[in-house]
């Protein structure tokens, strides 16, 4: 750092601004000249969320999510499914992170309802539509369904739930549609199903074995012009390959 | 109220492509130059670091590298009838956020922009008729010609080391490349990538038509490369994680490998970051500008005087920061006057997508620009007669990963979730692909930018309006040009086609393409320009503003290439005429 020509200057602390820029590494406005700033390993790595235990859900809300990621993509003749993914725990994982608030988006009111081309405009962030979207699922099967919830109901039963959810036609009480909780709910479960296993879902790979996307392998000069070959290596992520792990 | 700094040669709002050109080419010159940006500084081997860039939850989905909308977002509605929203999550385009913009997270495609799009209606008017001409566009001659671009083109090129084969070399047709294209002074820098097995499909049934398809031009380096300033782009490894990454490999070009490791070591030379300018600072007069004031980290506010202030945002943010700085008069649709703000375009995009029986296509080998095009259906390569519309669409076969979230073809009517979703998708990933057409975006007198008069951002500021959609005119091009690339697809004998054509009201959600131009676009009359031929304000002469909001309407091509040539154009005035004699390069 020494023979650096940098000059790092951080202001005197602001908390409104630093909440305002909650998120963003907290670097501090730099002044740099002469060379660039280049220190080994300063950057940030991405934190692997494995272990065990809930970051975000309560154990009830895990398992309704569990039930219904292993409907939305299923274990069967193809290989294992988003439940055997680990999807719930990548759910909990992004709802414990920037994620779960909409921290990056903009979230400034007036809130209005506007038309489809203008975008999403519900002040709805993922905690509420998470919390508030399952007890309103848990009361919307246990009306329906001579008082059962969720994961208590026959696999034709919950896709019955999932496909009344998704065309709006199940009546959710409170702030969040049944609709929107749906879209999200498919929209994390197939991140969780294809993301890097660092985030806690695509256990084994499992997603990308399924459409055979070899991961992070960053270079493929060797196969580029072998038309119409499969590519014949095992997917490999962020932290490698389970084989590549020291035993013992 | 703002602590004074001590007074630069050059004030440069934001430290991208065009920031990082013109930072370097005015130290060159002696200057005493500061980049402010509002962004993190990003470097390659600690910001894009090989270890974990490969993450498309990380930066494609949750968008690391970009500008997220807490900090800035703009408003949108489709016409002057409805209230403006804002845009709460960014879909349709996405811009980028510090150093390196918009060049760290591009796929690379670096096109000359045609001669005949720089001289639009001159050149529709004198094939066709003033007629031709549909009566609601507003499209306008940018008073700047390819000729005089041209060995500009040929600087950025060589800086970014782009990898093609040229079609035009002064005035000869080349076999294998474009034939369509303006005169090159020279070849591309690096020959063409090794091309993938859908491309080279796509490129034999485009022949098989009678169309002229060439490898389309690359940022992504072909070859191991050392450029203009001394600065060594490593080959691509076609990798797929392109668009929306950071190259870990320095094969992409962007200014943290083509220009930055060589200006920052300017003494001449310092970079601000996380610094974002407030607005650009006038004289009792209003006719010169005296600096910038800007916000740090911790709120407090700098001001920063300068001689010559240089707007390198992007695009759309440089039109916002003219409208807060009341510089050049707000356009107003109601009675079609003033500038700043008039003539927002963007790109009318439609797709063809094929599934295939037993084929394999490893959708994961890829790289932002590695694919074929073919330039028949684009401006005016065809004759409009009696078409009943004018631009064109380039069409490109580009397949730039398969990275997996996003990356899923499956079959229309498939269902989005079960059994059935999981078998489609395990089918279609590997043995579908798409093709586009890229299409010009004609301007009209509805579709502008302003400040919204509800939402502000973080500091309190109005944040801007969008006023957006197609023009009849442009949908019409696009289904013209779809056709054609259904035709390519027939070639192909595939099991399934399905055309996507672009429709009405345009959306902010899909994705569909971050090519957002004009606002402060270039021309020969202030009445109807922000800027005279040297990207330099009518208004305030010591403010030029370079990018794509200086492009009076778009071409059916990506941006940057043009957005290169206009920045050394740019930067070549300054030095040779601006610094002898500061004033209008042009007089009004």
């Amino acid at each position: 750092m020494s023979n650096y020509a940098l000059t790092r200057r951080y202001f005197l602390g602001s908390t409104t601004l630093t909440f305002l820029f909650g998120g963003v590494t907290a670097a501090g406005a730099r002044t740099i000249s002469g060379q660039p700033p280049w220190t080994a390993f300063t950057a940030n790595p991405p934190t692997p969320e494995l272990g065990n235990g809930l970051l975000f859900f309560i154990p009830s809300e895990f398992n309704t999510v569990d039930a219904i990621v292993a409907r939305l993509i299923p274990a069967d003749e193809l290989g294992p499914g988003a439940r055997e993914a680990g999807c719930a725990t990548f759910i909990d994982r992004q709802l414990a992170g920037s994620f779960g608030t909409f921290q990056r988006f903009y979230m400034q009111p007036p809130f209005a309802n506007g038309t489809p081309q203008q975008g999403p405009q519900s002040a709805n962030i993922p905690h509420v539509i998470y919390r508030t979207g399952l007890a309103a699922l848990d009361a919307y099967c246990r009306a329906t369904y001579a008082g059962k919830a969720f994961i208590a109901l026959e696999a034709a039963q919950q896709d019955a739930v999932l496909q009344a959810m998704e065309k709006g036609q199940a009546k959710f009480e409170g702030a969040v549609p049944a609709q929107q909780f749906f879209a999200m709910l498919l929209q994390n479960t197939r991140e969780g199903f294809f993301a890097d296993p660092l985030y806690g879902g695509n256990r084994d790979m499992i997603g990308w074995k399924l459409v055979g996307f070899p991961g992070t392998r960053y270079d493929y000069r060797d196969h580029v012009s072998k038309h119409n070959q499969p590519y014949p290596l095992p997917p490999v992520s962020i932290f490698g390959r389970p084989d590549w792990q020291v035993k013992g | 109220m703002a602590r004074k700094l001590p007074s630069k040669d050059v004030v440069i709002i934001g430290l991208g492509w065009t920031g990082a050109i013109l930072a370097n080419e005015l130290a060159d010159a002696g200057l005493d130059v500061v980049a402010i940006e509002r962004g993190p500084w990003r470097d390659t081997a600690e910001s894009f670091n090989v270890g974990y860039a490969p993450d498309e939850l990380r930066f494609a989905i949750r968008l690391d590298l970009f500008l997220r909308p807490a900090q800035e977002t703009l408003t949108f509605r489709n016409n002057l009838n409805q209230t403006a929203l804002p845009i709460r999550q960014f879909g349709s385009f996405l811009p980028g956020d510090g150093v390196g913009g918009a060049g760290v997270h591009w796929n690379g495609q670096n096109w000359r922009y045609h001669p005949t799009d720089f001289r639009l209606r001159s050149h529709l008017t004198e094939r066709y008729g003033a007629a031709a001409i549909p009566d609601d566009l507003t499209i306008q001659d940018w008073g700047v010609t390819y000729d005089e671009l041209e060995p500009f083109f040929d600087r950025f090129e060589k800086i970014a080391g782009i990898s093609g084969k040229a079609g035009n070399l002064k005035g000869a047709i080349q076999p294998g490349g474009n034939p369509f294209e303006g005169p090159r002074s020279d070849e591309y820098p690096l020959p063409p990538m090794q091309m993938t097995y859908a491309p080279t499909l796509f490129a034999e049934a485009a022949r098989s038509v009678g169309y002229h398809p060439f490898p389309t031009p690359s940022a992504n380096a072909s070859a191991a490369y050392t450029n203009p300033l001394g600065l060594s782009m490593a080959p691509c490894t076609y990798c797929g994680f392109c668009e929306r990454f950071g190259c870990a490999n320095y094969s992409k070009a962007s200014p943290q490998v083509n220009v930055l490791p060589v200006l920052m070591r300017k003494s001449n030379f310092e970079a601000r970051t996380d610094c974002e300018v407030l607005k650009i600072n006038l004289d009792g007069s209003g006719k010169r500008a005296t600096g910038v004031t800007y916000v740090d980290t911790s709120g407090e506010e700098w001001e920063q005087p300068g001689d010559l202030v240089i707007c390198c945002a992007f695009s759309l943010f440089n039109v916002r920061m003219l409208l807060l700085s009341g510089i050049g008069k707000p356009y107003d649709p109601a009675t079609n006057e003033g500038v700043v703000g008039r003539n927002y375009s963007y790109q009318t995009n439609s797709s063809v997508q094929m599934f295939f029986d037993n084929k394999t296509f490893n959708p994961f080998i890829a790289s932002g620009a590695l694919g074929q095009s073919a330039d028949d259906f684009n401006g005016d390569n065809f004759d409009h007669t009696g078409l009943g519309f004018i631009g064109g669409a380039g069409m490109n076969c580009v397949p730039t990963n398969g990275r997996p979230i996003q990356t899923r073809p499956v079959p229309p009517g498939t269902p989005n979730w079960g059994s059935a979703w999981k078998k489609a998708t395990k089918e279609s990933y590997s043995s579908a692909f798409s093709m586009t057409s890229q299409g010009s975006s004609y301007t009209t007198r509805g579709n502008y930018i302003d400040l919204d008069p509800t939402y502000k951002d973080r500091f309190g500021r109005p944040l801007m309006r969008m006023t957006f959609d197609f023009p009849d005119n442009d949908i019409r091009m696009s289904s013209y040009v779809n056709d054609k690339l259904l035709t390519i697809a027939k070639a192909m004998n595939p099991r399934q086609i399905v055309a996507n054509k672009t429709g009405r009201p345009y959306s902010v959600v899909p994705y569909s393409s971050t090519h957002n131009v004009g606002g402060a676009i270039m021309g020969a009359d202030p009445k109807t320009s922000v800027l005279n031929k040297y990207l330099q304000s009518w208004d305030v002469p010591n403010v030029f503003v370079m990018g794509a909001s200086a492009y009076p309407q778009n071409a059916g091509y990506n941006p940057t290439g043009t957005v290169g040539a206009l920045a050394y154009w740019a930067a070549h005035a300054i030095r040779t005429q601006y610094l002898k004699n500061p004033g209008p390069l042009v007089q009004a």
